[in-house]
């Protein structure tokens, strides 16, 4: 939080890149710390971001082989992204109160439009005609949305969840504003931990959002149809 | 906290019975304090987020011109303007403050940075989707190489670029709540002031649905632009 100090100084005052090496010995400080606050973010992303699998990759899928809802999708999407997530962390506070669960509440609220939507227009995008095939041999409609529709949609389906996870880190992160833990709360509470502890707190919380990202282009590139030679 | 001009704090002690008691939505504060709190703070928040959109937008198009060229740089230029959109806008803001200070700048740069990927991925789709035949029509009929960019392939990437535009700027009025965290300004101060003040309902309700409500009419009013400029696509899809 900026101190009653800093409206006066101007932007030269103020350029301090040393504060990035400062953000490194608190690293070396107190990793035991960042590590624990490190630990309360990835296991309000992860509660939060599996919730939203469960609630909304079986919905987009199902909508998706019906070609169905496409009002519905799209309108989710729409708003999802017109809620500020300040906007929904605050509302969470005041509706539910704090607390871990509460929280979790509200990015679930943030992760479903994405998870919902991609997997929506994965499926529903997937090429008639192979569909049609697989219907002709004789498949059940699960069969179909499992071993046919599914497969070739996957990539779009997990980049949804990619931004899903990248949403849920950013705000989880916020939720500390509203007493949510994890390493947000090192971020908000300069007057505790100094800048170089917001700044050493600001880098781990981007490498995380890195690995989770780095992590679903990884999967995403391994299910990914390849022209493969006919078996 | 740097706390703008004005009677912001709510005051429990005189106010409304509603407002002593923390009421779920009190009018009266919101009459009493739609002038000094939540209308600069609304104005604030357009300012902040109609600037960025429109230097994300430049940056953007240049960027974009650049990776439709040379196809070589279009990976390096795909892959920063991800690197950015990855890093979480609360770390993002903080890191720029050593840089750039607590300025505007400083929020700026952030909210800049999360408009490139939507809007450079969406022009230079929007510019290779163009067909080759088109362009190579242009260019049998004599259009000279600029005259074919301007007059037919952008014209035809435009409700691409329209498109990008509209989750562009939804996404900055968004991005844009947590602004506070840098400078008192835009809709996020008088909600992260009553988020400290004993979480005043009100307050947060009035400013955070006006964050909603400004996004939502930025997207009506794009949609209704996509309309005007681009009357070819109305018939594809809503």
């Amino acid at each position: 939080m900026p101190g009653p100090e800093a409206g006066k100084m101007t932007l030269a005052e103020q350029f301090r890149p040393h504060t990035f090496v400062e953000a490194f010995r608190f690293m070396g400080d107190h990793p035991g710390l960042l590590l624990s606050k490190t630990g309360g973010l990835l296991a309000l992303a992860l509660a939060a971001l599996g919730i939203a699998l469960v609630l909304a990759l079986p919905l987009g899928l199902w909508l998706g082989h019906l070609h169905r809802g496409l009002f519905v999708a799209a309108g989710i999407s729409n708003v999802g992204r017109a809620l500020p997530s300040l906007v929904l962390i605050a509302f969470g506070l005041t509706v539910l109160g704090i607390g871990f669960w509460n929280n979790a509440v509200a990015l679930v609220v943030l992760a479903v439009p994405p998870i919902l939507t991609n997997a929506y227009f994965a499926i529903d995008g997937v090429d008639r005609d192979a569909v049609e095939a697989a219907r002709g041999m004789g498949m059940t409609e699960a069969q179909v949305l499992r071993r046919v529709e599914l497969p070739l949609g996957l990539p779009l389906v997990l980049a949804g969840v990619r931004i899903a996870a990248i949403f849920v880190i950013a705000t989880a992160t916020i939720a500390a504003i509203a007493g949510g833990g994890g390493l947000g709360d090192i971020i908000v509470n300069q007057a505790t931990y100094g800048l170089a502890g917001v700044i050493a707190a600001s880098l781990c919380v981007s490498f995380l959002a890195f690995l989770a990202a780095l992590t679903l282009a990884l999967v995403r590139r391994a299910v990914s149809p390849r022209h493969m030679p006919l078996a | 906290m740097l706390l703008g001009a004005g009677p912001v704090i709510p005051n429990f002690g005189s106010g409304t019975s509603c407002e002593v008691n923390n009421g779920w939505f009190c009018t009266s504060w919101v009459r009493a304090h739609w002038g000094d709190t939540l209308q600069p703070a609304l104005v604030q928040h357009v300012e902040l987020s109609v600037l960025a959109v429109v230097i994300g937008l430049a940056i953007a198009f240049v960027l974009a011109l650049v990776g439709f060229r040379w196809r070589l740089l279009d990976p390096p230029i795909g892959v920063f303007s991800d690197f950015l959109y990855t890093i979480p806008s609360l770390a993002l803001f903080q890191l720029l403050v050593p840089l750039t200070g607590l300025s505007v700048l400083t929020v700026e740069i952030a909210l800049v940075s999360y408009t490139l990927l939507i809007l450079y991925r969406n022009l230079i789709e929007g510019l290779r989707a163009v067909p080759a035949d088109v362009v190579e029509a242009a260019r049998g009929s004599g259009f000279t190489r600029m005259q074919t960019f301007l007059r037919i392939e952008l014209p035809l990437a435009l409700p691409a670029l329209l498109a990008g535009l509209r989750i562009a700027t939804v996404s900055t009025i968004s991005i844009a709540t947590i602004a506070p965290i840098v400078i008192a300004k835009g809709l996020g101060n008088p909600i992260f002031i009553a988020l400290k003040q004993n979480t005043f309902k009100t307050e947060i309700f009035a400013a955070g649905g006006l964050a909603v409500a400004l996004a939502l009419t930025a997207d009506g009013l794009l949609v209704l632009a996509q309309r005007g400029l681009t009357p070819w696509t109305r018939r594809a899809r809503a």
